[in-house]
């Protein structure tokens, strides 16, 4: 695999009233040629900074980047091969549908005949035939979206860019666009490398994640392994939900009240996360294979295919639970009940090893 | 419900009085225009007739009057259209030293006396020996236009997603295709507003004109001079077809409007 874009240790800062804002810190990514990459993180972690350098709106401070081996650092938006797609979309308002997506290829001064058929071809890619006259605010927002994503692909780039392109979506036209979006990527085979603060949509859509934070990637992966084996307290807090457990480990237990969780080979300070939904919740005392904790339910919350449980451990401190709602409709325990929390060694993942 | 029609009725006269009231120095212009008069003055109503738009150029120092103002309304507005629009893009959009000084010169400019404004300007001219003419005509209308062509492009700049002209570079056009394509169709309505506002405030200039005009004469610095003699009904004839330029345009632009929303 040849890499379609390669950031190197790259850094932007700027002053904001008179105030240093280190944006980015040091990123370092290399992003695969026809790979589904998200940079995912909460607002503020850099992650649409990090983009508008790969575009090349911002010059970073520091650092490289590359587009196919080759160094832009210092090349302008127009003159490099990607192109993006933008929050607000950014579609011309004073130029129809066609005008708008012909735009990059009038720019190329390609000829008439190559525009006509090439604008076609994708107004059907993304379902707007019949509307090639219509003006931008004349439509709704999820064909605005494909308008947009027309306008950008139309010129072939050798990597779309998105910046949280469904962020203005209704839930519903959100998921239905996310499997067309996975779609049209397959179908043009172009890199697609996406903003987003949704942890599932990027979940749903990516073959590799970055989940950055202040600046920094704290882990990259795929989607499986950044929810299975979270690198970081923040990654494990940030993607899904899930239980951190901290304490000094002896002899592959952590004693916590009266009850252990297991880490096999383990000693020392470890940080240990579970997920809510490895976890069994019970009356009795769990037999001895199994991680247990004894705690007291203060919440249980019903949400149709499954129940949160919020348990009260003897510390203090507070456990999720998820329990599917498979056979019994009726809860397993209730407000106040005494309980025994129990999973499996292998679920309980050390972070950082 | 008898109140109701009352009121109702009393309102329709009273926006007829209205509208009557403000057009009638407009009626009386264009009237006068037909006055088939036979004394000096064109002030009592003696008959129809077209000969005043036979006769429109007859009347030569009227005729390089009404010339000179439309060169200096059309140089000084296409002057004051391409200053007042840089000026309005980077007051709009960028932060710089100097923007809330930038900011009071173009507010200073609208609020400052035309009077001051004229006399000083003439002494600025004399001071520096430049003689007056059309060209310092043309410089003191920009001087005063300006500052409402920034105003309105200005507001519009203001108004404009960044992201649109971010999205044009990253199609691969240069920077002055960007402006061409997308800033300056998108800022459009507020340059042509300016642009109309500083056609009208050049075209009936009288006071800054009269401190610098040199021996240049304008229309209305022909007409006020014209007054103690007489006005003849060409100025009437040359005044209504003004005026009728200005409400096609205004239609057209009406028109333009509904059309875009």
């Amino acid at each position: 695999m040849t890499s379609a874009i390669e950031l190197e240790d790259v850094v932007k800062e700027y002053h904001a009233h008179g105030e240093l804002v280190r944006a980015v810190k040091g990123v370092s990514l290399d992003i695969e040629e026809g790979e589904f990459f998200s940079l995912l993180g909460p607002s503020g972690c850099g992650k649409t900074t990090t983009m508008r350098m790969i575009a090349g709106f911002e010059a970073p401070s520091k650092g490289l980047v590359k587009l196919h081996g080759q160094d832009v650092t210092n090349v302008p938006p127009n003159k490099r091969d990607v192109n993006m797609v933008f929050q607000s979309y950014a579609l011309f308002p004073h130029m129809s549908v066609w005008d708008n997506v012909a735009f990059g290829l009038k720019q190329r001064k390609t000829p008439q005949e190559e525009i006509r058929r090439r604008v076609g071809e994708i107004l059907e890619i993304v379902d707007l035939v019949g509307r090639e006259k219509r003006r931008p605010r004349e439509m709704s927002g999820g064909q605005q979206q494909r308008v947009a994503l027309a306008r950008a692909l139309v010129n072939r780039p050798r990597a779309l860019l998105l910046d949280e392109p469904l962020g203005a979506l209704d839930l519903k036209l959100r998921q239905a666009m996310q499997i067309e979006l996975k779609r049209i990527q397959r179908e043009v085979g172009i890199t697609f490398v996406y903003v987003t603060h949704d942890q599932s949509e990027a979940l749903t859509m990516s073959d590799r994640i970055a989940v950055m934070n202040d600046g920094l990637v704290e882990q990259l992966g795929g989607p499986r392994e950044i929810y299975e084996r979270p690198a970081t307290p923040f990654v494990a807090g940030f993607i899904g939900t899930s239980n951190l457990l901290t304490g000094t480990a002896s002899a592959g237990e952590l004693k916590i009240g009266d009850g252990r969780v297991l880490v096999p080979g383990r000693d020392g300070e470890v940080t240990v996360t579970v997920r809510p939904e490895k976890i069994t919740i019970g009356t009795d005392a769990p037999e001895s294979g199994l991680s247990a904790l004894a705690g007291t339910v203060s919440e249980v919350v019903y949400l149709g295919t499954y129940n949160s449980y919020a348990v009260r451990l003897a510390d203090g401190a507070e456990m999720t639970v998820f329990q599917q709602n498979a056979h019994d409709a009726t809860a397993t325990a209730e407000r106040g009940d005494s309980v025994w929390l129990s999973w499996q060694a292998q679920h309980s993942y050390v972070i950082g090893s | 419900m008898r109140g109701i029609r009352t009121g109702d009725r009393l309102l329709h006269i009273w926006t007829w009085l209205v509208i009557v009231w403000l057009s009638s120095p407009i009626a009386v212009m264009i009237l006068f225009g037909f006055n088939d008069k036979q004394s000096k003055s064109n002030t009592t109503w003696q008959g129809f007739t077209l000969r005043w738009y036979k006769e429109l150029f007859d009347i030569a120092d009227l005729t390089t009057a009404l010339r000179n103002t439309l060169v200096v309304a059309v140089v000084s507005t296409a002057v004051t259209v391409v200053i007042g629009t840089m000026l309005g893009l980077a007051l709009g959009r960028h932060r710089f030293r100097g923007l809330g000084a930038t900011n009071f010169l173009v507010f200073a400019a609208i609020s400052t006396p035309e009077l001051v404004m004229g006399a000083s300007l003439l002494s600025l001219f004399v001071s520096g020996n430049v003689p007056r003419d059309s060209v310092t005509i043309i410089v003191a209308h920009v001087l005063f236009s300006l500052s409402f062509v920034v105003v309105t492009v200005r507001a519009r700049v203001v108004g404009l997603d960044p992201s649109l002209e971010e999205a044009a570079r990253d199609l691969g056009a240069t920077a002055w295709g960007t402006f061409r394509q997308v800033t300056l169709p998108s800022i459009m309505p507020g340059v042509a507003a300016g642009a109309m506002l500083s056609f009208a405030l050049s075209i009936d200039d009288y006071v800054v004109t009269s401190f610098v005009n040199g021996s240049t004469v304008t229309f209305p610095l022909w007409i006020v001079g014209a007054v103690k003699t007489g006005i003849p009904p060409q100025v009437n004839v040359m005044g209504t077809l003004i005026f009728g330029i200005g409400v096609l345009i205004a239609i057209g632009n009406a028109i333009a409007a509904r059309r875009r929303t």
